[in-house]
């Protein structure tokens, strides 16, 4: 009758711990990804088109490197250049580069289909820089975003998983730990999958609120 | 009433040029505008009205020529020769009110926030004092009751009435309308113009683009008919609908008035 669901239960400390951090790292994966993806997003649309091109190469550069080899590279390559993080870290700073330019390219797309003339319009009233963009530009873009950055977060949930390689206390280390330990694979992993398809139906809900929000705002 | 030269001018354009590559689309404009005057441009499409209204406050930057509001230079520096920052710019531009045919309102912030949005975070005046302002002004277009709502909800008469307050708010010294009514449903047209008329007799200064020939003809104090980016007649609006000086003109009213 039983497949092991009651030593996992049994452990559940274990997974709760390894959830916390999934979920630590993914929002502030996303927060700081969606951040500095505001920033890149400003090079990426900047007048200077060397600027932009430069910062094209990079944004093209890091979506088409494998999640895992960038952790390697954190992880294992930068402390030979002396910049040594723990694991947690360097798990966090991989998310946040890789996930960067994944945001950047989001906003820049949104950005580029905004209606010119709201934006024009806020010229007239002497909007400029700075608070042309956070009043103006980065609300409106937020609002359409809601959807594709829902869909990042999904994203980032599922590449934390990846951070297992480099030992990152997360979800799919705790079941993996429970699993090796008392070979209960199935019900170790059919927990974790749930786990995560929860997580995954709590982004979708945000985004449904936020798309409620922005139906009106448009 | 052309006393012009007896009230103080507001806005001053002298000699405008401008091209897009080989198309001339200014073609040395000059016109004034005097304190609490109305004057209305007319002309056919594509003969540089809606560039003329641009480059009065540099959205569009004219090849030669100058714009003065009162009695200032825009785009350029004092001494005639730097030009202004885009910082600098700004700050002109927040003293001229803009009227678009498309509303462009901001669709990510309600009816009240979009009329207190520039005075608070441009002009950086107090939010309590612009938003007791606002709601007068609300009250004045009659949307009071549509405080709250989002422009897409809203109809297009009531979009631009809200585009019109957005520009008062900000108290400005010149007020551009760039064909207020032409996206109007026509039995919306009349809630705009009755509110534009309302201000010109308030004693706002308004340059006004438009093809409401009713509006140019009852409230404008100079008509103004531009062709092919220069200026082709200029006159009170009582001679000028009842007897037009230029063959131009002439043709022009045939075919815009029925
Ligand atoms: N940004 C631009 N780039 C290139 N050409 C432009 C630009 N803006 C305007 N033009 C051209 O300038 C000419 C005058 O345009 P403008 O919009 O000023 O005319 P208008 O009098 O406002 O016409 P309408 O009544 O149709 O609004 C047109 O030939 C137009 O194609
Ligand atoms: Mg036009």
């Amino acid at each position: 009758m039983s497949h092991g669901f009651e030593i996992v239960w049994e452990h559940s400390d274990r997974l709760v711990a390894g959830l916390v951090n999934t979920v630590v790292l993914s929002l502030l994966g996303a927060v700081l990804a969606l951040m500095f993806g505001c920033v890149v997003a400003m090079m990426l649309m900047a007048s200077n088109r060397v600027l932009a091109l430069a910062t094209q190469g990079v944004v093209d550069l890091m979506r088409c490197v494998p999640f895992l080899m960038l952790v390697y590279l954190v992880y294992y390559g930068l402390p030979q250049f002396g910049i040594d993080f723990d694991n947690w870290t360097a798990g966090l700073a991989a998310l946040v580069l890789y996930n960067t330019a994944y945001m950047a390219e989001i906003l820049r797309g949104i950005w580029k289909n905004l209606p010119r003339e709201t934006i024009e319009a806020a010229t007239a009233f002497g909007f400029q820089g700075r608070r042309l963009y956070t009043r103006i530009i980065f609300p409106q873009v937020f609002l359409a975003a809601g959807p594709m950055v829902g869909n990042q977060l999904i994203q980032i949930i599922k590449d934390t998983a990846f951070l297992t390689i480099i030992a990152v206390p997360e979800l799919t280390q705790a079941a993996s730990g429970i699993q090796a330990q008392y070979f209960v694979p199935f019900a170790a992993f059919i927990v974790a999958i749930f786990i995560y398809w929860a997580l995954c139906a709590l982004v979708e809900a945000g985004t449904f609120a936020v798309e409620r929000l922005a139906e009106v705002r448009r | 009433m052309t006393d012009s030269e007896t009230t103080e001018t507001v806005l001053d354009i002298r000699g405008l040029t401008k091209s897009f590559g080989s198309n001339v689309v200014l073609d040395g404009v000059s016109l004034k505008v005097g304190k609490a005057q109305t004057v209305c441009l007319l002309g056919p499409s594509g003969s540089g009205k809606s560039t003329l209204l641009r480059c009065v406050n540099w959205l569009e930057k004219p090849d030669q020529g100058s714009v003065y509001l009162s009695g200032r230079r825009i785009g350029v520096r004092e001494g005639g020769h730097m030009a202004m920052s885009n910082a600098e710019l700004a700050r002109e531009r927040a003293r001229i009110g803009m009227v678009f045919q498309h509303f462009n309102l901001w669709p990510h912030l309600s009816v009240i926030q979009n009329i207190v949005e520039a005075p608070i975070h441009v002009q950086r005046r107090a939010k309590d004092e612009v938003m007791a302002e606002a709601e007068i002004l609300l009250d004045r277009v009659g949307l009071a009751a549509k405080k709250d709502d989002f422009p897409s909800r809203l109809s297009g008469g009531q979009k631009q009435r809200v585009g019109i307050a957005r520009a008062l708010a900000m108290k400005p010294e010149l007020l551009l309308f760039d064909e207020p009514t032409s996206a109007l449903d026509p039995e919306l047209v009349g809630e705009v113009v009755a509110v534009m008329k309302k201000l010109a007799e308030g004693g706002s200064t308004m340059l006004v683009v438009t093809h409401e020939m009713s509006f140019a003809r009852e409230t404008a104090d100079e008509v103004i008919l531009m062709d092919g980016g220069r200026i082709v007649e200029t006159g009170a609006p009582g001679a000028f609908f009842k007897n037009p000086k230029t063959e131009r003109a002439r043709q022009f009213l045939q075919r815009y008035v029925s």
